[in-house]
Parts: structure tokens; sequence; C-alpha cells
């Protein structure tokens, strides 16, 4: 088990290695001079020049992707062309406000697909489940946008209850847990909670539906367990699998959206994201890149150990 | 528990029917079965695949899908009306008073669970002990169905067993909570002849030390003949036959049970499938108004088509379901 585990841990190293260098390199496969986005039009030769230097964009690439990896495995990774600060500070704002939309995204969605899976699953073939079932399907299909666009005209724009963009009043960036912050992040939570929410109800579903129809659950109710003692061992059996699933989507959610966060304007990665893209601005385009890389690598590592500590059947071989 | 008279059977099933709808059709799957269950006896049940051999077992259980079967008849187990049961007391008589051993012992424990667990948790639910007390019970019943190195088989998933092993554990499990009837459906059937006899062997030999009545389900004529004090034979749905196994064996009277012991070569009884009659069983969504086994019959006549034949006693509780009898009597 403890091998496992280290033998996993290794395997980051490499993988992390290879995804960083596709990273670095993509960026350069696109066209255009990153500099050309923050310089005036009338520019000298000079000051390009002077420029690439300061930014290194002047050495061979390979040189480059060595300078940046050598700075980035000690945390630095690096300017911001569009506003002078470093990568770094922006990247941790960011991150911490994904996290807080991903926190209110999953506590709502996990809670709901959870509830309507187990209805759903407990309930097979009548016509709760088929309800609970079709409103799943209509969650997944529906695209990010358009929904956050329509919460918006009803909420914001026709009742005017929420604010429609932003995570604070006057165009704030720093979280806290009160009422004017909380308001900001309701329409993007249930926004980016509503794939979660039905990839997990039909998840669970499928679990549960499963579990019952299994030979032991009719042995336990011969045991003369209740409902309740039935309903636990449903539980246990559909924890690892659940969890693995919850596991991802959390991930999903905490690398970020693009497209929530744009139409909300909420500043997490995914915003930052698309800024940088928008803006060219190179090095926090590579460094966003490689943080949400990475953290989609370590979190299908931890998905991995999780599922093995609650699964006897992995653990014990 | 209402008071019963002494001499009372432990069991006793009358009509009882058993009807699944599904997609439009009824499934006769029980078509009137009663029986007698004496304290301490044990009946082998023998009939070919689909004959309603599980599915009364199950209804006695009253672990049938609820929505989808309808129960009629009487079932009184131990002064009791099962087929009113419900809440805690149907609780308390399933694990309690019946328990039951499945045919995979694989499919039939939890996968995520020790075998201790479950068998402490049947023991918790019905003696009202502790967690302790329970898990001592748990090892206690696994020492005592041979489980070799049983402390430590306490915490071993059920997957880390072999398939006698499991079965040895399920029946721990069945008869912790020290059952009065014990419903085994094909206990051996899916493990290899050697471990079959060693679980017949352990099985006889707990059904004495606890005296419990057994209803014990089986395709295998050698088995009902090990282990049975009386035999039923069931078709379609019915008992056509039953009797002391010394009376059905030596002198079968109804041509189904005929066919189905001279299939069975004498000296191979063990092992033996019933197979060897031709033809095949009734379609259970539309039985025939007569006799079910006519269609394969090589004695049919017309009244056997007219109406159900009705149970003959040939003497000594000896019964059997066949027109032939009531012409001899
Ligand atoms: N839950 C169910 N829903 C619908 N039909 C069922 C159900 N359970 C059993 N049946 C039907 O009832 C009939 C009797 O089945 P049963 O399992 O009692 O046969 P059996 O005598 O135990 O056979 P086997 O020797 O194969 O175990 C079969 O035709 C089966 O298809
Ligand atoms: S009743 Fe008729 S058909 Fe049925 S077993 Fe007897 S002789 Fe055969
Ligand atoms: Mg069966």
């Amino acid at each position: 088990m403890l091998l496992y585990l280290v033998r996993r841990l290794l395997y980051v190293i490499p993988i992390g290695l290879a995804v960083s260098a596709i990273c670095f390199s993509l960026v350069f496969l696109a066209p255009g001079d990153p500099l050309s986005a923050v310089l005036p039009a009338d520019a000298s030769l000079e000051l390009i020049e002077k420029l690439k230097a300061d930014y290194g964009f002047d050495r061979p690439i390979p040189v480059q992707f060595g300078k940046w990896v050598a700075r980035a495995v000690q945390g630095d990774l690096g300017i911001s062309i569009a506003t002078g600060r470093p990568v770094n500070s922006e990247l941790a704002r960011a991150i911490s406000n994904t996290f807080v939309l991903a926190f209110f995204a999953c506590s709502f969605g996990f809670t709901l697909g959870l509830v309507l899976g187990f209805i759903a699953g407990y309930w097979n073939g009548t016509w709760l489940d088929k309800v609970v079932t079709s409103l799943a399907v209509a969650g997944v299909s529906v695209p990010h946008y358009w929904l956050g666009m329509v919460l918006v005209i009803i909420f914001s724009v026709f009742f005017n209850w929420l604010p429609a963009t932003g995570m604070g009043a006057g165009g704030s960036s720093e979280w806290a847990w009160d009422w004017e912050h909380l308001q900001f992040v309701i329409l993007p939570a249930v926004t980016l909670s509503v794939i979660p929410t039905a990839i997990i109800t039909r998840t669970v579903r499928a679990l549960v539906a499963d579990i019952l129809s299994r030979e032991f659950v009719t042995a336990l109710i011969a045991k003369g367990l209740s409902d309740r003692g039935v309903f636990w061992h449903v539980v246990k059996n559909a924890a690892p699998t659940a969890l693995a699933v919850m596991g991802i989507q959390l991930g999903y959610l905490l690398g970020g959206s693009i497209l929530v966060e744009t139409v909300f304007a909420w500043p997490g990665t995914g915003f930052l994201l698309s800024v940088a893209i928008f803006q060219r601005d190179l090095p926090l385009l590579q460094g966003t890149i490689l943080f949400l890389a990475l953290f989609f690598v370590f979190l299908n590592l931890l998905v991995d150990m999780v599922q093995t500590l609650l699964d006897p059947r992995i653990r014990r071989t | 528990m209402e008071p019963r008279a002494p001499d009372e059977p432990l069991v006793s099933v009358s009509d009882l029917t058993v009807r699944f709808s599904r997609t439009g059709q009824t499934i006769q799957a029980v078509n009137g079965v009663s029986f007698d269950l004496a304290p301490g006896e044990v009946l082998g049940v023998l009939g070919e695949s689909g004959s309603g051999k599980s599915v009364t077992l199950r209804a006695m259980l009253r672990i049938l899908p609820a929505h989808r079967s309808s129960v009629t008849g009487t079932i009184r187990v131990a002064g009791r009306d099962v087929l009113a049961l419900s809440g805690a007391e149907l609780e308390d008589y399933r694990g309690g008073t019946v328990s039951m051993i499945f045919q995979e012992p694989m499919l039939s424990f939890d996968p995520v669970f020790t075998i201790g667990q479950q068998i402490a948790e049947s023991v918790r639910r019905h003696m009202k002990v502790d967690q302790q007390a329970a898990r001592a019970r748990a090892l206690e019943m696994l020492d005592r169905v041979q489980i070799p190195s049983a402390k430590r088989r306490l915490d071993a998933y059920p997957h880390e067993m072999s398939g006698g092993m499991r079965q040895r554990a399920m029946i721990a499990l069945a008869l912790a909570c020290k059952p009065k009837l014990l419903l085994a459906d094909e206990p051996t059937t899916a493990l290899d002849a050697t471990v079959q006899i060693q679980i017949l062997l352990l099985l006889r030999e707990l059904q004495r030390e606890f005296g419990m009545s057994v209803i014990f389900v089986t395709h295998d004529v050698g088995v009902a003949i090990e282990v049975a004090d009386r035999i039923a034979v069931m078709y379609a749905g019915r008992i056509v036959e039953t009797g002391s196994v010394r009376e059905v064996i030596r002198t079968p009277r109804h041509p189904y049970t005929q066919g189905l012991l001279s299939s069975t070569v004498r000296g191979e009884l063990r092992g033996q499938r019933i197979e060897a009659i031709p033809g095949s069983p009734p379609d259970l969504a539309a039985m025939p108004p007569g006799c079910a086994f006519a269609p394969r019959c090589k004695h049919a006549r017309d009244e056997c088509l007219r109406a159900v034949p009705g149970a003959v006693d040939v003497g000594g509780g000896h019964e059997a379901r066949c027109v032939l009898l009531k012409l001899a009597a």
C-alpha cells in the first residue's frame, strides 16, 4: 500500500515536467508577438529589442524553457506583462477566488445531487425516477453561459434581487463572509453547480439502483435489518465511486470555469486565463496553465488514493 | 406472540399462492402450496428449475419484491401469522425466528463489510447485545462452523475467503441468532463436490445440535435423501408429492416423481441433475386448468386436463396429486 503511494507520487515528477514543457511551448504556437499587445504602435525598434531582452524573449526557446522551469520550481513564475505584478500573486488571488466559488457550487451541487440520486435510485423506474433523470439529462445538456445569462436576466435584470457580475461592491476582488459578498456568489455558484449536480445525480442513481438489485441486499433484509440498516450498507457500497466522482467534479470546479467566470466577471483562475489570452500576457498565461495542469495531475492522484483507501477490495491486494 | 397449542407444527403453510406481474403478464410462480413442518424436522424440497422452490422460501421470509408480487394463503411459523407481520415484528421474525442460506455465498455477503461485522450486525439486531458481545458471538459461530483461525477470519472480507469458507460463514450468520427454522436454498449447488459433502455434514450436525427445523431446497435427489426426513416434490408451483424420504424414494406415486427418480441412476445419486424427463415445464404465465404435468405424462387422460388433481393420501402422510391414485382408491 505504502509502496503503491510512493510509486504514484514519483510518477508525478515526469508527468509534471512533460506537462510544463507542453504548457510552455503551446503558447509559442500561437501567432503574433507577445510584446505587441503592450507596446505602443509606434514603439522604436530599440525599445522593442530592449524589452525583449528584459523578458528574455530574445533567447532560443529551449533556453527560455530551461530558465522558466528553473524559476518555476523555486516558485517564481515571472512578471505579468499587462499588470507588471508578479504572476504568483495574480495567480494566488485568482485561485482563492475560484476556490470560494467552487466551495459554494460544490456544497450546493453535491447535496442536491446526492439527494436526487438516492431518490431516483431508490424508486428506480417510478415516475419520480423519470422526473429526476430527465432533469439530470437537461442539466448536463444546458450550456453554461446560456444558463448564466438567463439567471442574470431573471434575478438581476428582472427582479433586481442579486448582482449580475463581480464578486463585491465596486469591483472588489477580496472575499469576505458576509451578505455583501455572499449575494455576488449565488448566481455564478448555481450556474457552475448544474453540471456536477446532474453528473452526481446520475452516478448515484445508477449506483443505488445497482446495489439495491444485488442479492446481498435481499440477504440483509432476510437477516432482519430495517430500511435504515440497509441504507447504511448501500451508502458504504456507493461511497467509493460516488466520492471519486465528486472528487473529480470538485477538481474541475477548483480548476475554474472560463465560461462561467467570464460571464459573471468572477476574478478567478478561469477569468485570469481568459484575460491572459486576450491580452497575450505570456508569463501570466504560462503560469496559469502550468498551475492548472499540475493541479489536475495531483487531483487524479488524490482521487485514486481516496478510492483505494475506501474500497477494501483494492486495499488488500 | 399468540399462544400455541403444544402439538401445533412449527410451520404450517396452507394454500400459498405467489403471482408476479410483469409487463402485463401474470406469472403464477406458486399455486397453492400447503405443508406442515414439525419442530426439528427436515423437509427436502425437490424440483426442476423454475418449479417455484426459491419463491416459496422467499415468500415464507417475506423477501419477495413487494410491489411486483402478490402473496396469498396463510403461513404460520412459531404461532405467528407471517403474512400479517409488519414493521419491527417482521424484522424480528426475519433472521430471528427464521433465517436463510442462499445458493451463492459470494453474492449474499456485502462485499465491503467484514464477515465479522456482518454476523455481529445480525446478532446485535436480534439478541440486543453490545458490539463486543456480538463480536464474541460471531467468533464463537465461526469456530462452530469449523472455520480455521476463526479469529483472523472475523476481519476478513468475503472476497478473501474460498467458496466453501464463505458458505460456512453464511451458515454461521444464519444460525448466530438461534432461529427455529432454517431455509436453505440450494446451499451446496455452487460448491465443489468434496466441499458440498463437508457442508452437508456440517448442516446436519448443526441441525441436530440446534434442534431446528430445516427446509432444504435442492435439485439433487441424493442430497435430499442425505439430509431430509421428509421430501416434497414440486412441479410448476405445486407440491405434487410429499411423504417420508423412505416412502417417496421407494414407492413414488406421482408420474413426475417416478420420472425424476428413474432419471437418477441408483448408486450415482449425488451430483445428478434432474433433466431426463422429456419435454419442458408449462409456461407459468399460461397455466393449464388441469394437471400441469399432463403434456409430459405418459399416463395422461382426459380427466387430467379438467381440473387440478387433489392430493390423495396413500397412507402414513404420503400424498400425491394424480388422478391415477383416485382411480386406484
Ligand atoms: N422477482 C421475480 N419476478 C418475476 N418472476 C419471478 C421472480 N422470481 C421468480 N420468478 C419466476 O418464478 C418462477 C419460479 O422461480 P423459482 O426461483 O422459485 O424457481 P426454482 O424452483 O427456485 O428454480 P431453480 O432451481 O432454478 O432455483 C420462475 O419462472 C421465475 O422466473
Ligand atoms: S394427473 Fe394425469 S397427467 Fe397428471 S400426473 Fe397424473 S396421470 Fe399424469
Ligand atoms: Mg431457486
